[in-house]
C-alpha cells in the first residue's frame, strides 16, 4: 500500500496523454507497458482509456493499456512473489503482458467486425 | 551485529517494508508536497480497504474451516470444466485489493490447488462486474461483451501456459 500510494502521487495521469502516438503496434505496446506500471483503481483505467481514445489514442492501444492495468501488477510483484512464489509471479505477469497486446487485437478485429 | 546482517535475518516482507519506510522519508526530504499527496492517498486506500480486510479476514477464517485438501481435491483437483467455472467466477466475483488475496490463494494452493488454476482466478479479477455499465458508455456494448468473452478465454490461455511452464519447470 505504501508502494501504491507513493506511485500514485508521483506518477500524474497526465503523463500518459502525452506518451501515445497514434502508431499502431507501438501505442499498443507502449499502452501494456504504461497500464502493466500503474496503480489504482480500475475505474481510473477506464476513465483514463476512454480520455484518450477521445483524444486521438487507438483502441487497441487503449485496449492494451486497460486489460495490463488490470492483469499485470509491476508495483504489487513484491508481494505476488513473497506470497505466491518469485517463478509464479514472473511468468504470471509476463504471460499476461502479452496476453495484453493479444486480448487488445482480438477484441478489437471482433469489435470492428461485429460494428 | 551489522544493519546487512540483521536485514538478512528478516523475511522479504519485512525487507520490503523497511525499503518502503526509506523510500517514503526520502521522498519526504525530496518533494514534502508529493510527500503528503501519497501520506492522503495511504490513509484513503486504509480506511477503504478496512472493512475489505474484515472480510478477507472472515473468508480465510471460513476458508480454513471448510476447505480441507480432500475437497479442494473433489471439487477443483479432478480434470472437469467445474473447477474452471469457479476459477472464472471467482476471481470476476472478488472484491477488494488484488494482494488481499495473495495470502488466501497460497492457502488455497497449499491445499490443493495449482499455479494455473490461481494464475486463471487472479486474471479474471480484471473483469469488473460494477464497472461495465462505465466501459460500455466509453466503448459500447460490443466492445464491452468481447473484451470480457476474450479476456476468460485468455484466463483459461493463460492458465495452460502457467500449468506447462512448471511442468517443464521453466
Amino acid at each position: 500500500m505504501l508502494l501504491i500510494s507513493m506511485l500514485t502521487a508521483l506518477v500524474p495521469t497526465s503523463v500518459y496523454a502525452s506518451l501515445f502516438n497514434r502508431n499502431g503496434l507501438f501505442d499498443s505496446l507502449l499502452g501494456a507497458l504504461a497500464g502493466s506500471v500503474s496503480v489504482g483503481n480500475p475505474l481510473v483505467s477506464y476513465i483514463l482509456g476512454g480520455e484518450l481514445m477521445n483524444q486521438g489514442v487507438g483502441l487497441v492501444a487503449v485496449t492494451a493499456f486497460l486489460v495490463s492495468w488490470t492483469t499485470v501488477g509491476v508495483a504489487q510483484f513484491p508481494a505476488e512473489s513473497v506470497i505466491l512464489g518469485k517463478r509464479f509471479a514472473l511468468w504470471r505477469n509476463l504471460s499476461a503482458f502479452v496476453l495484453a497486446l493479444v486480448v487488445a487485437v482480438v477484441t478489437t478485429t471482433i469489435t470492428a467486425w461485429l460494428v | 551485529m551489522s544493519a546487512v546482517k540483521v536485514l538478512s535475518r528478516l523475511s522479504g516482507g519485512w525487507r520490503f517494508l523497511i525499503i518502503m519506510v526509506f523510500a517514503e522519508i526520502g521522498l519526504f526530504f525530496c518533494s514534502r508536497s508529493t510527500f503528503f499527496v501519497g501520506l492522503k492517498i495511504l490513509s484513503g486506500l486504509l480506511f477503504k480497504i478496512l472493512p475489505v480486510l474484515l472480510l478477507v479476514f472472515l473468508l480465510m477464517s471460513v476458508i480454513n474451516y471448510y476447505v480441507t485438501p480432500a475437497t479442494v481435491t473433489r471439487h477443483l483437483g479432478g480434470r472437469g470444466v467445474k473447477k474452471w467455472f469457479i476459477a472464472v467466477i471467482g476471481g470476476i466475483l472478488s472484491v477488494g485489493p488484488v494482494y488481499l488475496w495473495y495470502p488466501i490463494l497460497a492457502d488455497l494452493r497449499k491445499r490443493g490447488l495449482s499455479n494455473g488454476w490461481v494464475a486463471c482466478f487472479l486474471y479474471n479479477r480484471a473483469i469488473k462486474v460494477p464497472l461495465l455499465p462505465l466501459a460500455t458508455y466509453y466503448f459500447g456494448w460490443h466492445y464491452v461483451v468481447t473484451l470480457t468473452l476474450v479476456m476468460v478465454l485468455a484466463s483459461i490461455v493463460q492458465a495452460y501456459v502457467i500449468t506447462h511452464l512448471e511442468k517443464f519447470k521453466i
